[in-house]
C-alpha cells in the first residue's frame, strides 16, 4: 500500500533580504525627509535679517557666529558616493565569484562608512556649538545625529556582509545587492541633508 | 504502603519538577519564538492589555465629566489622562492589533512557510512592549505631554520612539512576506483580500511611521536639552500628536477592510465582487497616506467667491473624502452580497460588519470636523471621532479573531457569545461616541472635564458616554476570558 503524502504548498521565497532592505531603506529615506521638512518649516519661520555684506535679506536661521566647515561636509558627501561605487564593486565581484575582491570591497565600504562618521564628528568639533545654545543648534544636532546613527547602521551591515562572505557564503548574491542598495539610500538621504542643512544652510 | 507513598512523593516531586521545567520551557519557547502565530498572538495580547487600561481611563474621564463643576482627579493630571487615552488607543491598541493579526494570518494565506524575518518581527514586539511600558509608567508618573516630571517626559518620548520603531520592524516583516514569500505561482493580484490589506497597511506604516519618528527625535532632543524650539513639555502634543491622531489612525486600521471582505466572502457567493471591491477599497483608503506624509490638514472654507470655495473644496475632498470612499465601497459590496444571499448569523460577521460601520461613521465625522464653518476643532467632537474609529476597529479585531480562531487557537469560538459581544460592542461604541458628536456642536471642549456650560442635558450626554465605556469594558473583558479559557480535552486527546 502506498502512502500518499500531500506536500504543503511550496513557498517561493526569493529576494527576501533585498525586499526587506528596500522597505527598510524606504523607511530610512522617509525619516530623513520628515526631519528635513521640519527643518525647512523652522527655517521658513525664522525672521528676516540683512546678510553680512548688506546686499540682501536672508532668514535669520543660521546664527551669525556659526560657520559650517564646508570642506568636511563636502568630503563626507564624496566619501559616501565612493562608498556606493565600492559597494557595487562588491556586487560585481560576487557575481564573478571573486572572493578576494569581495572581501576587499566590503572592507573598504566599512572603512569609508567609518570615515564618513569621523568627518561628521570633525564637523561637530570644528563648529564648537552647544546643543542647547539655540533652536538651530538643537535641530542641527538632532538631524545630523540621526544621520550619523544611520551611517553607523550601514557600517554594521557592511561588517555583517563581510563576515558572511568570509564564512563562505559568497553565493548569497542578494545580500550584496541589498548591501549596495542600503548604501545608495544612505547616500541619497545624506545628499538631501547635505544640500538643505550644509549648502542652503 | 510506605514504599508506595515514597514512590508517590517521588512521582509528585518529579511531576512538579517536570511541571516547572515545562513551564520554564514553555515560557522560553514563547520568549524566543519564531512561530508567526505566536508572535501575532503576543501582539494581540499586548493590544488587549492596553485596551483594558485605555477603556478604564475613558470610563474615569466620563465620570469626571458628568458634573462640570468639580473634578475628582487633580486638575494638572487631566490632560495627561487624555493623552494616555489617545496614545494608548492609537499606538497601544489599533496598531498592534492589526499588525498581530497580519503576522499570524498572512503567511497562512499566501502559502509562506513562515513570516519573513521572524526574529525581527519578535524584536519589534519587544521594542513595542518596552516602549509601551515606558509610556504607561511615564504618564502615570507625571510625564507625557504637559507633564511636570522632566525625566518622565523624556521617558515618554523615548517610549513613543521605541513603540514606533517596534511597529516599523513588524511592518517591514509583513510587507516582505507578502512581496517575497508567496507560494509558487501565486501572483500578487491573486492573494486574498486580507493579505492585500495587510500589505497596503504595512507599506503605509513604513512610509508614515518614520515621519512621526522624526518628530519624536526632534522633540526628545529639544526637551532633554534646551527646550528652545519645540515648546518643551507643552509642545509635545503639537509635534507628536500626528502619530496618535487622525489621519494616522486610518493607516493603522487599513486591514479592517480586508477582515470584513474575508468574512463576507467566506459565507456566500459574489466572492469575485467582494474581492474586487476589497482590492479597490483598500487601494482608495491608502490615499490617506498623502495627508499623513505631507502633514497637512485641508479644511473646507465656506467663504469668499465661488472660485475660492472650489479652490478650498478640491484639496479637502482629495484628502478627507477620497479615503472614505474606499471604506464606502467595501461596505457597499459587502451589504450587496448580504442582500443577494442572506447568510446565517455567524460569529465573525456581526462584529466585523458593525465595526467597519463604526469606522465609517468615525471617518465621516473627521470629514465634518474638517469643515471650517462647523467650528468643531478643539471640541469633544474630535474625541467622538477617535472613539468611533478606535472602538469600531476593536470590534473588527474581535471579528478577525473569531474568524481565524481555528488558525490562531486551534478551536473555534462559541458563535452566540461572539455575536453577543459584537452587538453589545456596537451599542458601547455608539454610546461612547455619538453623544460627543452632538455636544461637540454645543462647544463642549476637548481635553477638559470642568467648566463647560451649554443648554441641554449635559449630565445625560456624559452619563451615556460613561455607560458606553463601561459596556466596552465588559465586552473586552468577556471576550478576553472566552479566548483565554483553557481548551477542553477533546476525545482524541483523552488517554
Amino acid at each position: 500500500m502506498t502512502a500518499t503524502v500531500i506536500s504543503p504548498p511550496r513557498s517561493a521565497a526569493k529576494h527576501q533580504v533585498f525586499v526587506a532592505t528596500a522597505t527598510a531603506g524606504s523607511a530610512v529615506f522617509m525619516l530623513m525627509l520628515g526631519m528635513l521638512s521640519i527643518w525647512l518649516r523652522f527655517r521658513d519661520a525664522a525672521p528676516l535679517r540683512e546678510s553680512s555684506n548688506g546686499t540682501k535679506m536672508i532668514r535669520d536661521w543660521l546664527p551669525v557666529n556659526i560657520a559650517i566647515p564646508e570642506v568636511a561636509t563636502n568630503t563626507t558627501l564624496i566619501t559616501l558616493v565612493m562608498t556606493c561605487v565600492i559597494a557595487q564593486w562588491a556586487v560585481y565581484a560576487t557575481r564573478r565569484s571573486d572572493s578576494s575582491h569581495t572581501y576587499l570591497a566590503l572592507a573598504i565600504v566599512a572603512v569609508l562608512g567609518i570615515a564618513a562618521i569621523n568627518a561628521q564628528i570633525a564637523v561637530y568639533v570644528q563648529m564648537e556649538m552647544g546643543i542647547a545654545d539655540g533652536a538651530y543648534q538643537t535641530l542641527f544636532y538632532a538631524i545630523t545625529g540621526t544621520m550619523t546613527a544611520l551611517l553607523a547602521s550601514g557600517v554594521v551591515f557592511s561588517l555583517v556582509a563581510l563576515f558572511r562572505a568570509l564564512a563562505g557564503r559568497l553565493s548569497d548574491r542578494q545580500v550584496m545587492s541589498a548591501h549596495a542598495l542600503y548604501w545608495y539610500v544612505l547616500t541619497a538621504a545624506f545628499s538631501a541633508m547635505w544640500f538643505i542643512v550644509y549648502v542652503q544652510k | 504502603m510506605t514504599a508506595l507513598e515514597a514512590s508517590s512523593a517521588v512521582n509528585s516531586n518529579s511531576s512538579q519538577t517536570n511541571g516547572s521545567q515545562n513551564l520554564v520551557g514553555e515560557m522560553a519557547t514563547w520568549i524566543t519564538t519564531t512561530d508567526h502565530k505566536r508572535i501575532g498572538r503576543l501582539f494581540l495580547r499586548g493590544g488587549f492589555v492596553w485596551l483594558i487600561s485605555v477603556i478604564g481611563v475613558g470610563f474615569a474621564l466620563g465620570i469626571e465629566r458628568i458634573d462640570s463643576g468639580s473634578s475628582f482627579f487633580p486638575a494638572d493630571s487631566i490632560v495627561q489622562l487624555f493623552s494616555y487615552f489617545r496614545t494608548g488607543l492609537a499606538l497601544g491598541v489599533l496598531a498592534p492589533l492589526f499588525i498581530g493579526v497580519s503576522i499570524a494570518i498572512v503567511p497562512l494565506q499566501i502559502g509562506a512557510r513562515a513570516i519573513s524575518f521572524a526574529r525581527m518581527s519578535l524584536f519589534g514586539f519587544y521594542l513595542w512592549m518596552l516602549g509601551s511600558v515606558m509610556v504607561m509608567v511615564s504618564i502615570i508618573d507625571n510625564g507625557g505631554p504637559f507633564g511636570g516630571n522632566r525625566r518622565m517626559v523624556d521617558a515618554y518620548l523615548l517610549g513613543v520612539g521605541l513603540v514606533l520603531i517596534g511597529l516599523l520592524a513588524a511592518a517591514i516583516s509583513v510587507a516582505s512576506t507578502v512581496i517575497s514569500a508567496r507560494s509558487t505561482g501565486l501572483v500578487i493580484s491573486e492573494i486574498p483580500v486580507f493579505s492585500w490589506s495587510a500589505l497596503i497597511g504595512a507599506v503605509g506604516l513604513i512610509l508614515t511611521l518614520p515621519i512621526q519618528l522624526g518628530s519624536v527625535i526632534y522633540a526628545a532632543v529639544d526637551h532633554h536639552y534646551g527646550r528652545l524650539a519645540f515648546g518643551g513639555n507643552y509642545g509635545i502634543d503639537k509635534w507628536i500628536g500626528g502619530a496618535i491622531g487622525q489621519p494616522q489612525t486610518f493607516i493603522f486600521i487599513i486591514p479592517v477592510l480586508g477582515v470584513l471582505a474575508e468574512v463576507i466572502a467566506s459565507h456566500g457567493p459574489r466572492r469575485q465582487l467582494i474581492r474586487t471591491g476589497g482590492f479597490v477599497g483598500v487601494g482608495i483608503l491608502s490615499t490617506v497616506l498623502f495627508g499623513v506624509v505631507t502633514r497637512t490638514e485641508h479644511l473646507f472654507e465656506w467663504s469668499g467667491s465661488l472660485g475660492d470655495k472650489i479652490t478650498s473644496a478640491i484639496p479637502y475632498a482629495l484628502f478627507n473624502l477620497l479615503p472614505i470612499l474606499g471604506v464606502f465601497i467595501v461596505l457597499a459590496v459587502s451589504l450587496l452580497a448580504l442582500k443577494t444571499n442572506p447568510p446565517r448569523l455567524n460569529a465573525p460577521l456581526v462584529p466585523a460588519l458593525l465595526g467597519v460601520g463604526m469606522v465609517f461613521t468615525g471617518m465621516l465625522g473627521y470629514a465634518v470636523q474638517m469643515i471650517a464653518p462647523a467650528d468643531l476643532a478643539g471640541t469633544v467632537f474630535e474625541e467622538g471621532v477617535f472613539v468611533y474609529i478606535g472602538y469600531g476597529a476593536v470590534l473588527v479585531a474581535i471579528g478577525a479573531i473569531a474568524h481565524w480562531s481555528n488558525e490562531l487557537r486551534g478551536r473555534s469560538l462559541p458563535s452566540g457569545v461572539v455575536i453577543g459581544f459584537g452587538i453589545v460592542g456596537f451599542m458601547a461604541t455608539v454610546l461612547a461616541s455619538l453623544p460627543y458628536y452632538i455636544v461637540g456642536f454645543a462647544n463642549q471642549r476637548a481635553n477638559s472635564v470642568t467648566n463647560f456650560e451649554y443648554d441641554g442635558p449635559r449630565a445625560l450626554w456624559n452619563v451615556l458616554v460613561t455607560t458606553g465605556h463601561a459596556l466596552m469594558a465588559i465586552v473586552v473583558l468577556g471576550f478576553s476570558i472566552v479566548i483565554l479559557r483553557p481548551q477542553p480535552l477533546s476525545a482524541k486527546s483523552t488517554p
